[in-house]
């Protein structure tokens, strides 16, 4: 019992923490159609940012507790630079091509930002691991817990919370439906698309370094941490169907909640939990759980 | 233009044209491979190389105490050329070759991973070009097959694990059972694998409560902290390296595993000065050998320390050890053949004959190439546990093993040497 | 788009890489090697990208034939190259048509992320396997050609030999079958899936042959690069292994059966020369090459030539 209450905590707070980082991927890929490679470097810039930022700041004497502010801002910063200077000098102009070779060009733009966070950066760790331990700690069934781990389950449901009730309540969201299930009638009904679509790839950047940003304090940040985001974000992104806000939420949980029972239970199978429920998920529904109806054009 | 000259020289190797007399004093050109990019990078490629930039100045300018104060190797300069390890094992096989057959190298010195190590001493044997490993740990290397052109100056990891299981007998000799946490990749499992073996040799009837493998570079460990906890273990050992190190560290504290459990860090050396913060009291930290916080209190030790914090404001961690004892150990070999040579240039024949069964001083103190057929270091380790003294983090009741205690005999495999109850 | 001159270029390709070889210097025969290696692979991905599939999980049949290879060898001493690469090749085509049945019915980014998933579930299981050397991997044994090793100097030399008449044989069937009717079907299917069907033909069946011939090219490179390199690790099935293969494709672009050896030559070069010219930043240099290439080349490297003869 005890450890069946330790699975289902350390699954949630897994499970938080990959909806964060994948959520952005889902929204970009639902409107743009672009799988986005980047999406890995904005969760290293947010986490660079965030932890270099934050660090400056309390070395100037900064009241800790702003410090969670500072982490939003961080992140906040990075997509508003990044995001804007990506989408509009250089992915505007790939918009006619194919899905793959889009799919390439964030790839190579990838490689490039890798060696720009390296030479802004360094290679040398950077930690903010301040606001972590800030806020005590809870116990349950005789585990201690950091309550950050509770900002981070916050952070991940305002940001579901959020942008599920930005797509469906705001006459914003209704106009992106509508880029979204048809680029070239919304462009001819006098929609300004390209606006969308930088706003769309700024937001969904800002998703992936707030991210980066909340997972800063609990790790050291390195060369490299965007790479293991991308596949593991694309692979809850895909078991909850792609372009699906839903889909993300429930495929976080579920990998989430697998890997923290293999853990507890099994935990010489770790390491290919995830990509083994990627292939059943897909062998079986394979469009990913909340599939999004496509209108087929013959 | 240069391309026309490595044409004609690579043309020249091919026809086996026997190359010409070299000049006493042309430079001695030197492969280093070390990771600048990705993971490794932080923790061990980018210390690695400045270990090297350093060795090499310091070495050209003559600067080294004894007994490396001659000037280069044998008064010959040494020019660096640098390559990064990342890539994987094609591109670095490829790279190897390039450095050997276009770039004509005299010598490489490098590799860090298990994998480009493996990959590359088939290779090095077809070129026929001395190459020396400085930091790989995998008993592999030697235990597979003999090699003439391919020496490596640190220990393998077996003295890690060995070492780290005769420091649990001596701190807690009452222990009852053990844990792990280690990445689930060739290094985490060889690691925890001795680690395990060696504790039921020393403390017969130990029980292993879980052993935990997650994914390298996973960086989120709360559910195996939790089980770790969980477990009660009176020791839990990992081999964490880098980021995943680090993320452990900050992430297992704030939860009291540190204060339920004995945790040994085999590499923790690398993060115990810049996490010092995080770092409890008695956390047992090893450095892959007689290193850093471990190295002897000798001359050359005090030289390589300043000099290295001089130039880039932190202490070396145990790759640039490692890296600056192999310069050292090829120096050594340099200048033992060049004597026997009567003083002129060596060939490379000579330098190998002088480098096998070599025993050296290095700023880690004495080692001996007398494994893998002389081609092999062994050295003596040691393990010790953090304890801050006003602010600053520091080592307390280091125990230390001399090398034959904690590495096979030559020609035992590592895990038969183990099983055999460490048989001499 | 392929004129029938294409198997007389290949074959002067071929006589040129024969005659030039012994004079050529041995690091620059080992990066020809690895390129045809890695560009018998991309010739798969090709036929994939024909029928407007993307695999991003390549690897996973590069590696099976590596590995085919390298156990053949480590459990049977087997060591005659071209048994290990044919024996490759037929695993990795078995493994191919099975697969095929599930992978067939995928299309788009979903094909591509199931052939991912399959492929990682590979890599997680070698790196498990401690027998196999886990993620170190363990070294190829020295192959022979004919029972026969040549002697050092021309060790390099017999390995180019062999890889350039496979590759030539390889792209001269490829060639050859694209323009058989199931092999010309590939671009119909994928302009409109739904006419090809209308016309009669099957397009799942054609995808699953393609799908098999690919994961055989795959098969039979992941063969060579083991006798090549001499030694295999997990890395293989990586997804960045499966990338790098897409990103040769894109390169290369799809015009001609010999575009897929020309790119993986040009990126092996790219690559090597970026490592020399800056050890520190080199995967800027590569992305950048790759930006260059896709804004400036949209059809690949291989419209370079195409524009030439144009004009």
């Amino acid at each position: 019992m005890q450890e069946l209450v330790a699975v289902v905590i350390d699954g949630i707070i897994y499970s938080a923490w990959l909806f964060i980082a994948a959520v952005g991927l889902t929204l970009i890929y639902g409107v743009m159609k672009i799988i986005n490679v980047t999406h890995g470097s904005f969760y290293a810039l947010g986490a660079y940012a965030a932890a270099s930022i934050t660090g400056a700041l309390l070395a100037h004497g900064m009241p800790p507790m702003l410090s969670y502010a500072v982490l939003l801002g961080s992140a906040l910063l990075v997509a508003i630079v990044v995001g804007p200077l990506i989408e509009r000098g250089i992915l505007r102009f790939m918009y006619v091509k194919d899905e793959v070779v889009i799919l390439l060009i964030t790839y190579a733009l990838f490689l490039i930002l890798e060696d720009v966070i390296k030479l802004i950066w360094g290679v040398d760790p950077y930690y903010i691991s301040e606001p972590y331990g800030l806020l005590g700690s809870f116990d349950v069934a005789d585990l201690t817990y950091p309550t950050y781990n509770l900002i981070l389950v916050g952070v991940a449901i305002v940001c579901g919370a959020g942008l599920a009730w930005t797509l469906t309540k705001t006459r914003t969201g209704k106009l992106l439906v509508a880029v979204i299930h048809d680029t070239e009638v919304s462009r001819a009904m006098g929609i300004n698309v390209d606006r969308f679509y930088v706003v769309t790839f700024t937001f969904g950047s800002l998703l992936a370094a707030i991210g980066g940003a909340f997972t800063a304090p609990t790790v050291s940040v390195v060369p490299g941490l965007g790479v293991e985001v991308i596949v593991l974000s694309f692979a809850v992104v895909v078991i909850g169907g792609l372009g699906s806000l839903p889909g993300a939420a429930l495929g976080a949980v579920i990998v989430g909640l697998v890997r923290s029972a293999t853990i507890h239970y099994l935990p010489q199978a770790e390491l290919f939990v995830i990509y083994f429920v990627m292939a059943m998920v897909l062998a079986f529904r394979p469009r990913g759980l909340f599939s999004i109806a496509e209108a087929r054009k013959i | 233009m240069q391309g026309i000259r490595k044409l004609i020289a690579s043309a020249a190797a091919l026809l086996c044209v026997p190359a010409l007399a070299i000049a006493q004093d042309a430079p001695i050109k030197i492969g280093v491979v070390s990771f600048l990019s990705g993971p490794a990078a932080g923790p061990f490629g980018v210390p690695a190389r400045n270990a090297a930039e350093i060795m090499f100045e310091m070495i050209n300018a003559g600067k080294v105490p004894a007994p490396y104060a001659t000037k280069g190797l044998g008064g010959a300069k040494m020019q660096m050329s640098l390559v990064d390890e990342s890539g994987g094992t094609t591109t670095q096989v490829t790279e190897f070759r390039n450095l050997v057959q276009r770039d004509n190298v005299d010598l490489v010195i490098g590799y860090i991973s298990s994998g480009s190590c493996l990959g590359i001493a088939p290779v090095a044997e077809e070129l026929k070009k001395l190459t020396v490993f400085f930091d790989c740990g995998t008993p592999r290397i030697f235990e597979e097959r003999d090699y003439k052109y391919v020496f490596r100056t640190a220990s393998t990891a077996t003295m890690d694990s060995v070492g780290a299981a005769l420091y649990v007998k001596d701190l807690k000799p009452n222990a009852k059972m053990i844990a792990g946490v280690n990445q689930n990749y060739a290094w985490g499992q060889d690691s925890w694998g001795d680690f395990e073996l060696a504790m039921q040799q020393i403390i017969p009837g130990i029980k292993v409560a879980t052993s935990q493998m997650p994914k390298l570079f996973a960086g989120q460990y709360n559910a195996e902290i939790s089980t770790l906890l969980s477990s009660k273990a009176d020791v839990i050992h990992s081999s964490f390296w880098d980021g995943d190190l680090e993320a452990f560290i900050l992430q297992a504290g704030p939860r009291g595993l540190f204060k339920r459990s004995t945790v040994i860090l085999t590499t923790g050396e690398t993060a115990m000065y810049k996490l010092a913060a995080k770092i409890p009291d008695g956390v047992v930290i090893g450095a892959r050998g007689p290193y850093g916080p471990y190295a002897p209190d000798n001359e050359l030790n005090k030289w390589f320390s300043a000099t290295f914090e001089d130039r880039y404001g932190v202490p070396p961690n145990y790759a640039a050890y490692q890296m600056a004892q192999a310069i050292l150990g090829t120096k050594a070999a340099w200048e033992k053949a060049q004597a026997a040579n009567g003083g002129k240039r060596p060939s490379q024949d000579q330098v190998i004959a002088a480098f096998e069964n070599l025993t050296f001083v290095s700023p880690a103190g004495e080692v001996k190439m007398t494994n893998g057929k002389g081609h092999q270091a062994i050295t003596g380790t040691a393990y010790g546990v953090t304890k801050k003294v006003g602010g600053k983090m520091t080592i307390d009741k280091i125990k230390r093993y001399p090398a034959e205690k904690v590495n096979p005999p030559d020609g035992v495999k590592a895990a038969d040497w183990i099983k055999s109850g460490f048989k001499k | 788009m392929t004129s029938d001159r294409t198997p007389r270029i290949l074959g002067a390709i071929l006589v040129v890489l024969l005659a030039a070889g012994p004079f050529v210097p041995q690091w620059a025969i080992f990066l020809i090697t690895i390129a045809l290696a890695k560009g018998l692979v991309v010739l798969g991905l090709l036929i994939l990208l024909r029928c407007g599939l993307v695999s991003f999980g390549q690897a996973l049949y590069y590696c099976i034939g590596a590995y085919t290879a390298g156990m053949l060898g480590r459990l049977f001493e087997v060591d005659g190259v071209l048994t290990l690469m044919l024996a490759g090749m037929v695993v990795a085509a078995v493994t191919a048509y099975v697969l095929g049945f599930l992978l067939a019915r995928y299309r788009g980014i979903f094909f591509g992320l199931l052939s991912l998933a399959v492929s990682m579930i590979l890599y997680g299981l070698l790196v498990k396997s401690e027998t196999l050397g886990s993620s170190d991997g363990f070294n190829v044994l020295p192959s022979t050609l004919f029972g026969i090793r040549p002697a050092d100097e021309w060790v390099r030399y017999a390995v180019l030999v062999v890889a350039s008449v496979v590759a030539f044989v390889a792209a001269l069937l490829v060639h050859r079958y694209l323009k058989t009717p199931l092999g010309s079907l590939a671009p119909a299917i994928k302009d409109n899936e739904i006419r090809v069907e209308y016309m009669g033909a099957s397009a799942r069946y054609a995808i699953h042959v393609n799908y098999v011939i690919a994961a055989a090219l795959a098969g039979l490179g992941g063969g060579l690069a083991a006798t090549t390199v001499g030694h295999i690790d997990p890395e293989m099935a990586y997804w960045t292994t499966s990338g790098e293969f897409i990103f040769i494709t894109i390169l290369a672009g799809t015009g001609s059966v010999i575009a897929p050896f020309l790119g993986a030559l040009i990126f092996g070069i790219i690559q090597t020369v970026a490592f020399d010219i800056s050890p520190n930043t080199w995967q800027m240099v590569l992305g950048g090459a790759l930006l260059a290439v896709i804004v400036f080349l949209p059809t690949g490297l291989w419209s370079l030539f195409r524009r030439r003869r144009a004009t």
